[in-house]
């Protein structure tokens, strides 16, 4: 590399942005029960504000502000998943039954909570894994 | 289980045994343990003789497999304990000879009684049961431990190929008749042989019996080597020569005719099968006889000889079928081919087993089985010479032998046919007694052969690897006992008429003495100037004549070329069949995917378009459609303008990014239909695919790299174009079909009460049909790591290779 390109625009620009990607993916996953959305779309939303991070900075830089293993996470969104599945055996039903019901939160007043959430959160987290597995496997290959 | 089934098993057990007496007692000859086994059991099968010659029978029953009316019941009848006298008996003797024969130093003796045990518990087996699939396993063990016999010595490439030989046919008539006890199965609902005997007018009828007849047939027709399966018997002569004696003289040819006995009464009442059992029988034993004279090997005289008389007794039981189609027995000459077979079968137990047991002393003491090499031993060998030419004179069927007994009864068998006026016997039945006679005459030939050429004529003991002597008495003890039964039965053939051979008879044609008649077996040596009395003298006089000119005409048997042979179209049709599969193996499987993909797309347009036509499922209903906007054929415009330019794309970058066009296109699509989680997924996928396509573009070899056009194929453009045609049809036809309302309406209906949610395609996804969601998180899961250990596992695999 004879010369390092300058970047200034896209890495402020890509500071900014990929918080409001991130933030509109959160959106996404929680709006998902009621309007469009969902684990999979805000999963692949917020894998897509991390690659925006890995275009502007790359992939070490990427590492040590978020060092997380992709993999691990991949794994952490099946257990999730499966284990949401398992409760319900806990309580006498089928697998995968979900529940939900209305509770007074502290900061929220009432809101519905439902299992469902715990079991999109299993799909949320292993798209991101599987996502950033697959870019940060290529990206590192020579 | 009772002490009959002990019995029958027994040998198995013994078996089990051997290789620890083997190990633990060298200094004995592992042979006299064995030896045990007949004994006690032939023993104990004399027993029933009483029970089933005054007319009764024994049956006991082990549950086996019941709820699929599979159960061990062993039945003992005149049939079955002639049978099972002759396998104890002679396996006694066998087992006593062997002891001589095979040395203990030098021989696998654990292996060869294990094999031995095991078939003779698998013959016990097969003429004690009465269920068909019991008799089955016990027919498919006996062809088992007869190729482990015939290999005994597997480091000989002509053992090998003997045993193979005879697996591979034997095997196959063995799954024919599996094949003929499903459908009589189907049938009759039971596997019972009595009570199949039971149904057999109802049988019949069925549309299935002949089948049924015909796949039996071919199981009884392979194993007991008739034409024109005969040909693994010669070479199966690679065994030991117990063994020849034992499996293939005694008693394990003889199981195809104890499965014709067993089933004559359920099948005998068609003329099929008096023509086939009788007609296949009787060109076996002229095609035998006529084979076994040129044959220059003692045991290769013995096995076509052997294959012969198989097929004497196959004609015998076939013509003995005629019985059933007269009211009375007296004076029912069918009746006597029937006992003429029965006769004939313990008759030629005992001359075929001493001859064996002769060419194998004389094997074992000159070194040669090769008659052009033997001669003149009649000084050396007095006691072997008295054994051979008892056995080959009762065999050419001469008096005053047992042979000469059964031949005679054969023809008078025979000479009946021209009085019996069913299925068309009176014009082609001729045949019979023809070939009949011509056969005796080469049965005459080849005995008096096998006698003089071994043991009289010019001695030349030069040629001989040993110098001949006497064999020891241990050797002789077997041979001289069959002899001497030969002599015996000779003499008092009535010795055996109604202890033996009526209870046999009457087990072969029970609905003859069911009907309250009783079968008079009574054999005698003198019948008056009978026409059989006079075609005897021709056969010997004939014989006389044709072995003293046998140089001159013996160059017969050079005209046929080795191809036209059945050897030669068995040892052809395996070797074209070898090369056949491996050249259509190597036409079919090319190695490229591409030939793959034509095959599975080709039969998946054949089946379907077939299907389509066959069953004239193809409708077109227009009554449900919906009104097509404009914007939806500009988009579909587009889009296959999209997908068509692909193929037509010179560069590689081209045809990606019109991927990207074509799955853009179809996230608007979603978008029009209304499906935005569908669209927003689309989307992102889309994107992430095209970037993986341009990373692959740019990690392309520079060579394959070289921008070139996809090449026209017309194969390739027809099918391709069929498949969308298929397709098509097909979609139009299923939405024109549509018999039942959607079960949208319930999730539509209970999406908030029962899943709390707003949105039914994610509520769908988690809460109703989530099951399916976290297998495909678990798909993506694989991928990523798949991806992961492709790449970096990638170096350690290059290593390594």
């Amino acid at each position: 590399m004879k010369k390092k390109p300058n970047d200034l625009i896209l890495q402020t620009v890509t500071t900014v942005i990929s918080f409001i990607i991130i933030l509109f993916s959160i959106h996404l996953f929680f709006a998902g029960h009621y309007t469009p959305g969902g684990g999979f779309i805000g999963g692949l939303m917020t894998a897509a504000a991390l690659v925006l991070l890995l275009l502007a900075y790359d992939i070490k830089t990427l590492n040590t502000i978020l060092p997380f293993d992709y993999r691990l996470m991949t794994a952490a969104g099946l257990m999730i998943a499966v284990l949401t599945g398992a409760g319900a055996l806990l309580f006498n039903q089928p697998f995968l039954t979900h529940a939900y019901d209305y509770f007074n939160l502290p900061l929220l007043g009432e809101t519905s909570l439902h299992t469902a959430v715990l079991f999109d959160i299993g799909v949320y987290l292993v798209v991101i894994g599987v996502t950033m597995t697959i870019i940060q496997t290529i990206g590192e290959s020579e | 289980m009772s002490l009959l089934h002990l019995a029958i098993v027994l040998p198995f057990i013994a078996a089990v045994f051997v290789p620890f007496l083997f190990k633990g007692f060298r200094s004995v000859h592992t042979g006299w343990f064995v030896l045990l086994v007949p004994l006690a059991l032939f023993i104990y099968f004399i027993q029933y003789m009483p029970v089933t010659s005054s007319g009764q029978t024994v049956s006991q029953t082990f549950e086996w497999i019941p709820s699929l009316g599979i159960n061990f019941t062993a039945y003992v009848d005149g049939l079955g304990l002639l049978f099972a006298l002759l396998i104890t008996g002679i396996g006694s003797l066998v087992v006593l000879y062997s002891i001589y024969y095979l040395a203990k130093e030098k021989e696998a003796l654990h292996n060869f009684y294990v094999y031995l045990l095991m078939f003779m518990g698998a013959m016990l087996g097969v003429v004690l049961s009465d269920n068909l699939i019991v008799l089955y396993m016990f027919w498919e063990f006996t062809s088992i431990s007869s190729f482990l016999l015939i290999g005994y010595w597997y480091d000989k490439e002509r053992s090998r190929y003997g045993a193979q030989k005879s697996m591979l046919i034997t095997v196959f008539g063995g799954l024919s008749m599996l094949g003929g006890i499903v459908l009589l199965y189907l049938m009759s609902g039971t596997f019972s042989i009595r009570e199949l005997i039971g149904m057999s007018d109802q049988l019949m009828a069925d549309p299935l019996f002949i089948m049924a007849m015909l796949l039996v047939l071919l199981g009884a027709f392979t194993k007991s080597a008739q034409f024109p399966f005969h040909v693994w018997l010669p070479d199966a002569m690679e065994a030991p020569t117990p063994v020849s004696a034992y499996l293939h003289s005694a008693t394990m040819v003889k199981a195809g005719i104890y499965l014709v006995a067993r089933m004559s009464p359920i099948f005998a009442e068609s003329g099929v099968w008096l023509w086939l059992v009788a007609g296949f029988g009787i060109f076996t034993l002229f095609w035998g006889s006529f084979n076994a004279v040129k044959q220059t090997d003692l045991k290769g005289i013995l096995a076509y000889s052997t294959v012969s008389q198989l097929g004497l007794i196959m004609s015998l039981l076939g013509l003995g079928a005629a019985a059933l189609h007269f009211d009375t027995l007296d004076d029912n000459m069918y009746m006597t081919a029937t006992i003429a077979a029965v006769f004939h079968l313990i008759n030629h137990a005992t001359f075929k087993g001493s001859l064996f047991m002769m060419a194998g002393i004389v094997d074992h003491e000159t070194g040669t089985r090769d008659i052009r090499k033997l001669g003149g031993l009649v000084n050396l060998m007095p006691i072997t010479f008295t054994i051979a030419i008892i056995g080959s004179f009762s065999m050419a069927g001469l008096p005053p032998f047992n042979g000469f007994l059964s031949k005679e009864m054969f023809l008078t068998g025979m000479i009946s046919v021209f009085e019996l006026d069913l299925f068309n016997l009176n014009t082609w039945g001729i045949l019979f007694p023809v070939l009949a006679w011509i056969a005796s005459v080469f049965t005459f030939i080849y005995s008096i052969k096998l006698v003089f050429k071994t043991f009289l004529g010019k001695p030349q003991f030069d040629k001989l690897p040993k110098k001949p002597h006497e064999a020891p008495i241990g050797m002789l003890i077997s041979p001289l006992i069959l002899v001497s039964l030969v002599i015996l039965f000779g003499f008092f053939p009535n010795l055996l008429a109604n202890s033996m051979i009526k209870p046999a008879v009457e087990s072969i044609l029970p609905s003859l003495t069911d009907a309250g008649q009783e079968v008079y077996v009574n054999i005698y040596f003198w019948h008056g100037f009978t026409p059989e009395l006079f075609m005897t003298l021709g056969i010997i006089l004939t014989g006389i004549i044709m072995y003293a000119t046998l140089a001159k005409w013996q160059g017969i048997y050079n005209r046929i070329p080795e191809r036209f042979t059945i050897n030669g179209v068995y040892d052809n049709g395996l070797e074209k069949g070898e090369s056949g599969s491996f050249r259509l193996n190597e036409f079919i499987m090319t190695g490229y995917m591409r030939s793959y993909l034509i095959y599975i797309f080709a039969f998946f347009v054949a089946i379907l378009l077939s299907t389509l036509g066959v069953r004239d499922a193809f409708a077109i209903d227009t009554s449900n459609l919906a009104e097509i906007r404009i914007y939806e054929v500009v988009l579909a415009l587009v889009l296959v303008a999209g997908a068509i330019t692909i193929l037509f794309a010179k560069s590689r970058l081209t045809s990606i990014v019109l991927l990207g066009v074509v799955g853009y296109s179809v996230a608007l699509f979603f978008v029009f239909f209304r499906a935005p989680d569908l669209a927003l997924t689309q989307l992102v996928i889309e994107t992430v695919s095209v970037a993986l396509f341009l990373l692959c573009f740019y990690h392309l070899p520079e060579i394959s790299r070289k921008e070139e056009r996809m090449k026209f194929k017309i194969g390739n453009a027809v099918i391709s174009i069929l498949v969308g045609i298929t397709v098509t049809l097909i979609g139009i036809a299923s939405y024109s079909n549509q018999s039942f309302e959607s079960i949208s309406q319930y999730h539509i209906d209970n999406v908030y009460d029962l899943a709390a949610g707003g949105n039914m395609v994610n509520v769908i996804l988690v809460d109703f049909r989530g099951f399916d969601t976290l297998f495909e998180i678990c798909v993506l899961g694989i991928a990523a790591l798949g991806i992961y250990a492709m790449v970096n596992f990638r170096g350690v695999r290059r290593q390594k290779g």
